[in-house]
Order: C-alpha cells, then sequence, then structure tokens
C-alpha cells in the first residue's frame, strides 16, 4: 500500500512544476501569435519595404514603419539624455551622501514615482509641457522634445534603483582603502566607485531605454503622432508603440497584420536590449 | 590652476543633493496638481452614481467597480500560480538548466512592455478565443502581466526565511510540503503581500494591455464576458478625447490615490518585514 503521505507530495510537486512551466507556456504563446500574426507580412510585402519603407498607409498597401523606428529610437535617446545623468545623480545621493532617515524618505518617495500610470504622466505632459515647449520654443508643442522629457521622468525610478544597487554593492573596503590614501568623498566616487559600479549602472540605462522605447499611452497623448521622421526636436512624431496603439482598435486585414508586424519589430528590439542588460552585463558582474 | 579637491567635493555634494531634492519634487507637483485640480471634482456622488453623456457628467461608479474586479480577479489568479512557481524554485530544485530555463521565461515576461501585452490578449484572448472585449480577456491578460513581479518577491520572500525553521519542522516529522504550507509561507507571508499589493498597483494604473482587452464600454460588467473599462481607460478616454477636463482631473484623483495608498501600504509591509530579519 502507498503511503498516502508519499503520494500527496509527489502530487504537490507535479503541481508546482506545472505551476512553474506556465511562464514558459505564456512567453511562448506571447511569442507565437505575435510572430504568427507579425510574420506574414513580411514574406508577403518583403521586409525591406516593411523595415526600410518610408510610406505607411495601410489600407493602401504601403507597410513601411522606417519612421517609427526611428522616432522610436529618438525619443528613447532623448529620454536617456534626461534620464540618466539625473537617476546616477540621485543614485549616488542617495547610496554615498544621504543619511538613514534621509533615505527613508527618498527612496520610497521614487519608487511611488515608479507607481504614477502613464497615462498620467501623458495627461500632465499635454497640460504643463506641451503648452511650454509651444510657448518658448515654437512648433505645436506636441514634440519630440516634449515626448522625451516626460519620457526621461518615467525612466528615473528604473534608473535610479538599478544604479542605486549597483552602488550600493561595492565593497566597503573599497571606500576605506580610497580613503586611506587621502582622497576626498567625491574622488572616492568618481574614481573608484562609479568604475566599479559601471557594469549595473550601464544596465541600469539600458533597462530604462527598454522601458522608454516601450512606453505607449503618454507617447501617444504627446508626442503628435505625424508619419515622417522628424528634422528637429520640435517636431511631432509617432513611434512604435503609438502606431500600433492608435490603430489597432479598427484595423482589419493586412492593416491589422501590418501592427502586428510593427509588433514584431518592437518586440526584437526589447529583446535585444533586454538580452544586453540581464546577460551581457551581469555576467560581467558576475566575474 | 588646480581646484582644492574639497571644494570640488562640497560642490558636487550640493548638486547632487538639489538633483535628488528635484526629482522627489517632480513627485510632489505631479501629486499636488492633480489633488488642486480634481479634489473639488470628487464626492460621494462622482464615486456612486454612472457617467452620463460619454463621461461628461455623472460619476465614475462603473469604472470603479471595473477596476476592482479585474485587479481582484487577476491577483487571483496570479497568486497561485506565482506563489507555487516561487516555491517549486526554491524549496524544490537545485539551479539547473530547468531553473535557468524558467527564469528566463520569467525575466523575459517581466521586460514585455505592455503594449504588447495588449497585442497577444487581443490577438489570442479576444480574437482567436472568441472571448471579444471582455473582462475575462483583461483578467487573463493581466495575470500574465503581474505574474512575473509575483514570482520574483514571493521568491524573495521565501529565500529569506531562516533555515532553522525548516530543520525543526523536518526534527518534528514533518513532510516537505507541510513545512512549506505551515512553517515556510506563513514566514513568507509579508513578503508575498508586498508583491500582491505593487501587482494590485500595477493592474489599477496599466491603460495599454487593458483597453485592447477589456474594452471600454461605459456600462457596469456584470458577467465575466461583458466588456467594461477601469479609472485608468476612463480618464485617458475623457482626456484624449476632450470628453470633460473637470471629470478627468476628478478620475486621476481616485485612481491616483488608490495607487499611492495601494503601493504605501506595499512598502509599509515589506519595511517592516525587512526590519523583523536584519
Amino acid at each position: 500500500m502507498i503511503d498516502r503521505t508519499v503520494l500527496k507530495e509527489q502530487f504537490v510537486k507535479w503541481v508546482l512544476i506545472a505551476f512553474a512551466l506556465s511562464s514558459l507556456l505564456f512567453l511562448f504563446l506571447i511569442f507565437a501569435f505575435i510572430l504568427g500574426e507579425g510574420l506574414p507580412l513580411f514574406l508577403k510585402v518583403g521586409v525591406k519595404n516593411i523595415i526600410f519603407g518610408m510610406k505607411w498607409a495601410p489600407t493602401k498597401g504601403y507597410f513601411g514603419i522606417f519612421p517609427m523606428i526611428i522616432s522610436s529610437f529618438l525619443v528613447t535617446f532623448g529620454a536617456l539624455v534626461i534620464g540618466a545623468p539625473l537617476g546616477l545623480s540621485c543614485a549616488i545621493y542617495l547610496s554615498e551622501y544621504s543619511g538613514k532617515k534621509m533615505k527613508m524618505f527618498l527612496k520610497p518617495a521614487i519608487e511611488l514615482l515608479a507607481g504614477i500610470p502613464s497615462v498620467v504622466f501623458g495627461f500632465l505632459g499635454v497640460i504643463y509641457i506641451v503648452p511650454i515647449v509651444r510657448n518658448y520654443l515654437g512648433g505645436s508643442g506636441f514634440s519630440l522634445i516634449s515626448t522625451s522629457l516626460v519620457l526621461g521622468v518615467m525612466i528615473l525610478p528604473t534608473i535610479i534603483s538599478i544604479s542605486f544597487d549597483a552602488l550600493v554593492s561595492v565593497p566597503k573596503t573599497y571606500r576605506e582603502a580610497s580613503a586611506a590614501m587621502g582622497a576626498t568623498k567625491w574622488q572616492t566616487i568618481y574614481k573608484v566607485i562609479i568604475p566599479s559600479a559601471k557594469s549595473g549602472i550601464l544596465a541600469s540605462f539600458i533597462l530604462g531605454m527598454g522601458r522608454a522605447i516601450g512606453e505607449t499611452m503618454a507617447v501617444i497623448m504627446i508626442a503628435g503622432n505625424a508619419l515622417k521622421i522628424p528634422t528637429s526636436i520640435l517636431d511631432p512624431l509617432r513611434t512604435l508603440t503609438g502606431n500600433i496603439a492608435l490603430e489597432l482598435a479598427y484595423a482589419t486585414g493586412d492593416h491589422r497584420l501590418a501592427l502586428f508586424s510593427t509588433g514584431v519589430v518592437l518586440m526584437l528590439i526589447i529583446m535585444i536590449l533586454n538580452y544586453i542588460a540581464n546577460f551581457g552585463i551581469k555576467r560581467k558582474i558576475a566575474k | 590652476m588646480r581646484i582644492n579637491p574639497r571644494i570640488t567635493n562640497s560642490v558636487v555634494r550640493w548638486l547632487l543633493n538639489a538633483q535628488a531634492y528635484f526629482t522627489v519634487g517632480i513627485l510632489i507637483v505631479i501629486i499636488a496638481i492633480i489633488f488642486v485640480k480634481g479634489f473639488p471634482q470628487v464626492n460621494f456622488a462622482f464615486i456612486l452614481s454612472f457617467p452620463q453623456d460619454m463621461g461628461r457628467h455623472g460619476g465614475i461608479f462603473p469604472a470603479i467597480v471595473g477596476t476592482i474586479q479585474l485587479a481582484l480577479l487577476s491577483i487571483l489568479l496570479a497568486t497561485p500560480l506565482g506563489v507555487g512557481t516561487a516555491i517549486f524554485l526554491t524549496e524544490y530544485t537545485r539551479e539547473s538548466a530547468f531553473t535557468k530555463l524558467i527564469r528566463f521565461g520569467v525575466e523575459s515576461l517581466a521586460g514585455i512592455p505592455s503594449i504588447l501585452y495588449g497585442l497577444f490578449g487581443f490577438i489570442f484572448f479576444v480574437i482567436k478565443l472568441k472571448m471579444g472585449w471582455s473582462l475575462l480577456a483583461g483578467v487573463l491578460t493581466l495575470t500574465i502581466m503581474i505574474l512575473p513581479t509575483i514570482i520574483r518577491t514571493s521568491e524573495e520572500a521565501i529565500r529569506s526565511v531562516p533555515r532553522q525553521l525548516r530543520i525543526v519542522s523536518y526534527s518534528l516529522s514533518a513532510s516537505k510540503w507541510e513545512t512549506i504550507k505551515k512553517v515556510v509561507l506563513p514566514a513568507a507571508m509579508p513578503g508575498i503581500l508586498t508583491g500582491i499589493m505593487l501587482s494590485i498597483g500595477r493592474a489599477v494604473g496599466e491603460t495599454a494591455a487593458i483597453i485592447f482587452t477589456m474594452g471600454s464600454s461605459l456600462r457596469l460588467p456584470l458577467s465575466l464576458m461583458d466588456s467594461g473599462r477601469t479609472m485608468a481607460v476612463h480618464f485617458y478616454i475623457l482626456a484624449r478625447e476632450g470628453i470633460s477636463m473637470e471629470k478627468a482631473y476628478g478620475t486621476a484623483v481616485v485612481l491616483v490615490l488608490s495607487i499611492l495608498f495601494i503601493n504605501i501600504i506595499a512598502y509599509y509591509i515589506m519595511n517592516k518585514t525587512i526590519a523583523r530579519y536584519s
């Protein structure tokens, strides 16, 4: 006779394995369905005509998303220009300068910033940032620079928390050795601590980029969604994410397939960024 | 001329300090704007009445109910899956190619932006499984989306349970599952709860993945197959289509306040746990 406890233990184990496998199943389904809908159009129209195509008129057979790819990278780069220095400074302040009480206040505040929904960022961007850009810099205000500003703030929590972890994990002995050589705190930070935490800081920038390039709701509210490559920071633009969100609700036939093709390109970019951040850089840390 | 390193040090210190306060200042300004503009709109009638004329008048009751339904049902599905995965990863295996594969899956899910979840939920649940724009499609999409958060926080929480507790339980001849159920999980509960609260916060604030799966019907969803809208979606539509700025601000206050409240509880639980184990 088999012991009931043993039987139960076995049962629980298999249930847990099934649960653990569910994540892989979901990932597989997501890939399968987005690729399944997105790839046929690449075969039909040609990879070149989609990725390097300049014209997007999906109901007339033009599926070019090159301007959107460029625009996505432009806003991401813009967000990084704003978010990276500010985020790194905050992380340095938190890990090296702030007292315990200050940290107890600042860290949760920054994490709460991460919880503000992207629609709220978008809304405030439209109400406050867009008019400021329109009045002081010109153009319609719905522009590369407005989008970058808002995205720059949105990626701050990602950059701060990951850079902070990297800075904190620099061994105390490094700091002590540097201080013993008579270095000031700032000399220690920029000659010892930042170089040792370099890969973690880079990872935070790349994950911040991933967040910016995948951001949707705030972007469609602020970017202006024009279908061309912006030639100045005051020009409106449409990103890959924006393209999907703007048209998915009413698209049919090849038009809908083209939105999934846009999704395939977006997924590819995100995967490359995550791969660099997770494997390329973390492996270096392990060494 | 060489600048005295001590002067540089103080200047930098001041600059970094200023930037940290600037960042927190952004948060405070965002919250302040939302509250100052939105609070006059919020009263019991706003929370408890139905919207009229696309939301131009009336309240946001269906959106509040829709948000709660969506968040609770997703948590109900994601918690057993996520905590189960975390238990498996921490208690039942050593690090192996298999656990690496599962971790890769979880990391990848966490990195997918919400619009791609929307795209997937739309084609898989709404179209292929013929659920249509419905609460069910929204719940299932969101479940997958919050799963990585729950797995990660639960795993950390379970790992931080001291080994001695397990050894004592085994020495009393408890089986592995009994030990997990009666010793490990209760001890890890605060950490798991933090993950759940953070996931609820994410569910409440999500828009891109929800609008294409749950749709944006203004009616009260009475069954799983009904379409509905969450506060975040309602707010987005009010603001984007310029239906009513007053109502948009009012919705934003309720939305942001709920998220702040949920996240503050999450950090409170987390800090208490950290204090207990260190």
